[in-house]
């Protein structure tokens, strides 16, 4: 009789090369997303030494950190910009790579355009130079961000060398009310665990209120997992999840289909497996989050008020505090729900899917974008952008003021003309609040596609269900 | 990669948790398609004024850490980003071991990858070097990675834990696709067995 396994464990076995006597393990990876970002080093490292991409089929290249939203027609202007791109393009050339040219219907944010394309399918090892790569565990697959040498690594042997990480589980029990949504729901995990709450760990979300999520929703969850510390983030596959891929574009079809369904049917946590670490949760009684501060875990309800430090006991953690509400230029005690703002920016691989700017357009629908505030729409990948037009909703952002943008990165890591100005304090969909990460001096709140949509025809930081028809 | 064996030097002390891959190194200095050059920008926005000039009270700023070979941190350091960037500006600053009382998975995995050493002790130890690390020019570290040893400038001496295969790869300087090429065999086996029980991959 076997050891009941969890998904990550059944995952992990199935992939496993080699172990060596000290827990070392060599483990085969099946998909690998390139960008232009994190990867001209490590082709750069394999034309240095004579190698060749071992599985040009299991990976697939996009430009997506580093190019315009605006005017594609113009190119790539900013100069270090375009030489990132074209470097991407002659190395994908060079080396048979699979790529998704700027022009392409189908470029994206790389961890849109895997699950959106069938490229990231359950039960299979999925890595990218990106830390935010934990979103295609929405999936039902194993996936987690490297750094450019193991990209190297990757390209070179379509393997890598882990340690085995430690299973855990977060249930979350209820449903998520009006208003409230999977952001809410990761954005309270993180404050309940903290940024290195989950280190060491693949965390599996469970319960009844991840059940009901959607793909997308649960591809919000996930994506945020490395915000929690957690090395991946999984959901075991369902008739949701199959129904999301059947027919995509990469997604296996006729009797290879039923193949791949019928194991990945047997995939879930078996009964009785054991998780190193147990969590829970109830959707029940959650209402929309924002953060406050500095990092991830600085979230409260937005009915909440502005921390006061000299609440903090921890002498360090009170420091960080002060330094995190000056840097936000916020005063204790201000309710969340009065903080006004001069940016909205919706989008990004936590929030840039076609559910999400479904969200924001109800909210819009009707509305305008209040005075003296700069709001902009940036679907995650082409794909997303067409179907948001067939829909109309770019009809519904642009008549109440919002811009409507081509797909990227964009605002979320403002490595591109989109960016804060130093002051400018931000509603965002984006995965991180970190000093700068915006633009220099930038102040952003993270929070739900709704919820920032609220913030834009409001002015401020409001809660959504405010706006909500009850 | 350069082996890491015993390292001496000047450790600068940063009390901070949470430092992030943004912070170590921001977003404008990844436009690079090379390794190096990147020291120079290193914590950009805590070391530099927007009119680019110093910021006089940053620990990297002050004479006595301007060359100093260790960082001593808070918790979590290295959290966000997976950018390799930030040990390469770390390394290319000439800081080759942090000793912090936790790491960030990504970062962690990275050091290892450019012959920086992460050494990871209990925060109580940590507060005690960070002490050590404040006394300036006199803050002389030493840091053995064969005795997995760390000791501060009053003579404290911690032992440290650390991966046995990582110490084995870090110590000898050993390049990891080298390695695992030789298991080649290995992964053909894994290929063939792979493409009859998953056909859909």
């Amino acid at each position: 009789m076997n050891l009941p396994r969890t998904l990550f464990d059944k995952i992990w076995d199935g992939h496993l090369v080699h172990e060596q006597d000290d827990g070392t393990c060599l483990i085969y990876i099946d998909r690998h997303l390139v960008h232009e970002v994190t990867s001209p080093q490590a082709f750069e490292g394999l034309r240095v030494a004579g190698r060749g991409v071992r599985c040009p089929e299991g990976t697939l290249a996009v430009a997506d950190h580093n190019i315009p939203t605006i005017n594609r027609a113009a190119g790539i202007t900013e100069e270090t910009s375009r030489i990132q791109v074209e470097t991407l393009e002659r190395n994908v050339s060079e080396f048979g790579v699979p790529y998704l040219p700027l022009n392409d219907s189908r470029q994206g944010i790389v961890h849109i355009i895997g699950p959106e394309l069938g490229f990231t399918l359950p039960g299979a090892t999925i890595v990218c130079g990106d830390s935010h790569t934990s979103t295609h565990g929405a999936c039902g697959a194993l996936a987690f961000g490297i750094g450019t040498s193991e990209v190297e690594h990757v390209l070179a042997t379509q393997t890598l060398i882990q340690k085995r990480p430690q299973n855990m589980r977060i249930t979350v029990d209820g449903r998520c009310g009006t208003g409230v949504t999977a952001k809410d729901v990761i954005l309270s995990i993180i404050a309940q665990i903290g940024t290195a709450g989950a280190t060491g760990h693949v965390i599996e979300y469970a319960g009844p209120a991840i059940k009901e999520l959607s793909m997308e929703g649960r591809m919000t969850v996930c994506n945020m997992s490395v915000e929690a510390g957690a090395r991946a983030g999984l959901i075991a596959p369902d008739e949701v999840t199959f129904e999301y891929l059947l027919g995509r574009e990469m997604s296996p079809k006729g009797g290879a289909w039923e193949l791949a369904i019928a194991d990945w049917r047997a995939l879930p946590s078996d009964e009785n497996a054991v998780y190193d670490r147990e969590i829970s949760l109830d959707a029940d009684d959650l209402v929309p989050h924002v953060t406050w501060g500095t990092s991830p875990q600085d979230t409260l309800p937005v009915t909440s008020r502005v921390p006061n430090p000299e609440s903090e006991v921890d002498a360090g953690r009170r420091t960080s505090l002060e330094r995190s509400l000056s840097y936000m230029d916020l005063v204790p005690g201000t309710p969340l729900a009065e903080v006004p703002i001069d940016r909205v920016f919706i989008g990004s691989c936590t929030n840039g899917r076609i559910e999400d700017l479904r969200e924001a357009a109800a909210v819009a629908a009707g509305r305008q974008v209040a005075q003296g505030v700069g709001a902009m729409i940036v679907p995650g990948s082409g794909l997303v952008k067409e179907e948001a037009e067939e829909e109309g909703l770019d009809k519904i952002f642009v008549d109440a003021g919002f811009e409507w943008r081509e797909p990227g990165c964009s605002m979320c890591l403002a490595m591109n003309a989109d960016r804060l100005e130093p002051g400018e304090r931000c509603a965002s969909t984006s995965n991180r609040n970190f000093e700068g990460r915006q633009g220099r001096g930038g102040r952003t709140h993270l929070m739900s596609p709704a919820m920032a949509a609220a913030a834009a025809v409001t002015g401020h930081i409001t809660d959504v269900r405010d706006l909500i028809d009850k | 990669m350069d082996k890491f064996t015993t390292l001496t030097g000047v450790a600068a002390p940063l009390r901070m948790i949470n430092v992030d891959t943004d912070r170590i190194i921001p977003k404008q200095f990844l436009k690079t398609i090379k390794r190096t050059g990147l020291g120079e920008f290193l914590f950009n926005d805590l070391r530099y004024n927007p009119d680019g000039s110093e910021v006089a009270g940053f620990v990297l700023n002050q004479s006595a850490y301007r060359n100093a070979k260790i960082l001593v941190a808070g918790d979590n350091f290295g959290c966000g980003s997976s950018r390799e960037h930030a040990p390469w500006a770390i390394l290319d600053f000439g800081i080759s071991c942090i000793i912090a009382p936790s790491f960030a998975d990504i970062f962690y995995n990275n050091c290892f990858k450019n012959g920086i050493l992460p050494v990871s002790l209990p925060e109580e130890q940590v507060s005690t070097l960070l002490e050590g690390a404040e006394s300036g020019a006199n803050a002389i570290f030493t840091v053995d990675l064969d005795n997995q040893l760390v000791t501060g400038p009053n003579g404290e001496l911690f032992e440290f834990e650390i991966d046995p295969f990582r110490k084995h790869c870090l110590f000898n300087g050993l390049d990891d696709i080298g390695l695992t090429l030789e298991k080649i065999a290995k992964i053909e086996t894994f290929e063939q067995k792979r493409s009859v029980q998953y056909p859909w991959l």
